[in-house]
């Protein structure tokens, strides 16, 4: 693999570790759109600090971009505040304002720098390794792995010192304000990390992809685990998994790595909302499958207990009779007894059924219930 | 227990959303050791009292002196169980870590807690009968077992003051029963217990205290005293029926409840 290969899956594995750590929490707090809201607005901080500094490197443009992003979640706050706007329509009318300017601004006056609108949407990883950080002639590889990893390692730092009160806050912020840990202070700290981890993520996802890389991985994590601690390392596996074998698909199909990458972020979270082995819909319909089957199946039971006295109506007693009596969808029936009979309860006699001693004994403590 | 000093002292409280007042003008007087039941219409201000004691919600007037300074200097003291349905239990975590949040503020910022902070969790939690569902992930839990968890939570700080809001809201027998053998624990340990509570049956019963609230203060003071039924009705206007049995008047303390109360206001909550 050429080191420019190398390169950008470092970058986009960092990246998305790094979107996947201050991701769960927003997932937590409900607060998912926010990170679609910020990744977008920052475009127009990027943009009037280019319009100043004149370069698409400077760090000045991280900073604006992330003052813009908490000032796009000050602005939905203070909106919503007034009640005549729900905070999911102040999402909704913020970002689109702040983004579009910057996408005037662009396509006005800087059509022929680095910054178009593509790149801004999707982003460009693919050119990534082409920025180098060079310190006194020495090339310590490209920028925007320098960028994601200090962003990262900010984020753990972060979520380790602060990790009960973030917790506190998220879990129960009236509490926590109670016990005078403020969170408010914690919110505006975790928004301001969400806002320079989209600047970070800005040139390898782009404004659109960012939202799946946070958001993504941590609903799979939190599919997958009743832990919060796990919840977290799970993000950051499926975040970089994702990042992995996204630029794989992407070589394969010889298409957008960022597209390819938010689309395994997809593929996980379907598998996860499928095969999660408590929550998942594989398991929750298999579950209530034999839920059904066993409720049934008592009630055949209680129902042939019944007749038994009547060698008239035991006579009846045929699969067909009862799941006739039982209005079972037709198969169903056949399942049923097949089960009952695996376990001992009733057997056949002559085509009719007839209980086993052992599933008397059920019907009967199944009428004690 | 000294009745002459005060645990909880709001003066002129006022409290308004929007312009609208919530709480108008409320004194509140809690000395300490009482069991106070704090009752009201939906939209009272229950809720919004216990905030505003808190600091959670801002006064635009009045003032609140937890033995006789502000909240902010006494958070030690006091121990607050909020509405159940003020969180989400599908956050993923157990009941001994919920209640061990209880331990934060002692801990301050930064600080994890550790093998104390684990061992008095668990102490408190076998108080309300739920030791054995420490590990159990809190949506798992029932309704009730939920509410023992958000008690023990409260436990665990060792205040003088407990803020219950609606402890008795939507729970089990055996929860009810769990949530008054500890009021009676920690009215004999001497602690001040303000619990907002639907139940007016029950007020007379459970409590020696009440506050009625309806926006204003209507009445508060020693059961026996204030749980009057001119103050019940004042608190809830035209919509409560009383159905007395034996002739007893309402409020009288040293019997059992002998009133029945029915309101569609009052009682379906």
């Amino acid at each position: 693999m050429l080191q420019a290969q190398i390169e950008i899956i470092l970058i986009a594995s960092v990246v998305a570790a790094s979107c996947a750590l201050v991701g769960s929490f927003l997932v937590l707090r409900r607060m998912a759109l926010l990170s679609d809201a910020i990744s977008h607005a920052i475009l127009f901080g990027i943009v009037l600090m280019f319009f100043v500094v004149e370069s698409t490197t400077s760090p000045l443009l991280v900073i604006a971009a992330t003052l813009t992003g908490v000032l796009t979640v000050l602005l939905v706050e203070a909106l919503t505040r007034t009640q005549l706007v729900k905070e999911d329509a102040a999402i909704g009318l913020v970002f689109p304002l702040l983004f579009s300017l910057g996408v005037i601004l662009i396509t006005r006056y800087a059509a022929n720098v680095h910054l178009d609108v593509d790149a801004v949407l999707l982003g460009e990883i693919a050119f990534a390794p082409f920025s180098r950080f060079v310190v006194f002639g020495l090339d310590l590889g490209p920028q925007a792995l320098w960028l994601a990893l200090g962003v990262g390692a900010l984020n753990l730092i972060f979520i380790l010192l602060f990790w009960k009160e973030l917790k506190l806050a998220t879990f129960d912020a009236g509490l926590a304000a109670a016990l005078g840990f403020s969170p408010a202070l914690i919110h505006y700290a975790l928004m301001t990390l969400v806002s320079v981890t989209a600047v970070s993520s800005f040139e390898a996802a782009g404004t659109v992809l960012v939202v799946a890389l946070m958001i993504a991985p941590p609903a799979a994590a939190y599919l997958l685990t009743d832990r919060l601690p796990v919840m977290l390392g799970l993000s950051v596996g499926i975040g970089v998994l994702s990042a992995v074998t996204g630029f794989a698909l992407a070589r394969v199909l010889d298409a957008s790595i960022a597209g390819s990458m938010a689309t395994m972020t997809g593929v996980a979270f379907l598998l996860a909302l499928l095969f999660a082995p408590q929550r998942g819909l594989v398991r929750k319909w298999t579950r209530g499958r034999s839920q059904r089957r066993q409720f049934a199946g008592e009630m055949l039971l209680v129902h042939l207990s019944q007749h038994e006295a009547d060698p008239a109506l035991a006579a009846e007693a045929t699969i067909e009779h009862m799941a006739r009596h039982m209005r079972w969808p037709e198969g169903f029936g056949q399942d049923v007894v097949k089960h009952l009979a695996r376990e001992g309860f009733v057997s056949r006699v002559n085509g009719s059924l007839a209980l086993t001693p052992l599933g008397r004994e059920v019907a009967q403590s199944v009428m004690l219930r | 227990m000294n009745d002459n000093k005060l645990a909880i002292e709001a003066t002129d409280l006022t409290v308004a959303y929007q312009e609208k007042p919530v709480l108008w003008d409320v004194d509140l007087e809690a000395p300490e050791g009482v069991l106070m039941a704090v009752v009201g219409p939906n939209g009272a201000g229950k809720s919004t009292l216990m905030k505003t004691i808190l600091g959670l919600v801002p006064a635009a007037a009045g003032q609140v002196r937890v033995y006789g300074k502000p909240y902010e200097q006494q958070r030690h003291l006091v121990g607050y169980v909020p509405q159940r349905g003020s969180v989400d239990w599908d956050f993923p975590t157990d009941a001994l870590d919920v209640v061990t949040m209880g331990l934060y503020r002692r801990l301050g910022w930064m600080r994890r807690p550790g093998k104390a902070e684990r061992a008095a969790a668990l102490d408190a939690l076998d108080q309300v009968g739920m030791a054995d569902f420490a590990d159990r992930q809190i949506s798992q839990l029932s309704g009730g077992q939920q509410q023992r968890v958000f008690l023990a939570r409260a436990l665990v700080q060792d205040a003088r003051i407990y803020l219950m809001d609606e402890p008795f809201a939507g729970v089990d027998a055996t929860t009810e029963r769990a949530i008054i053998g500890l009021l009676r624990e920690l009215r004999r340990q001497g602690k001040t217990v303000l619990v907002v509570h639907h139940d007016l049956q029950t007020v007379p019963e459970y409590f020696d205290w009440v506050t009625l609230l309806n926006v204003r203060r209507i009445a508060s003071g020693p059961v026996a005293e204030a749980f009057t039924e001119d103050n019940l009705r004042r608190a809830y206007g035209g919509r409560i029926a009383f159905l007395r049995e034996n002739g007893q008047p309402p409020g009288a303390a040293d019997h059992e409840p002998q009133l029945e109360l029915s309101s569609a206001g009052a009682l379906n909550q």
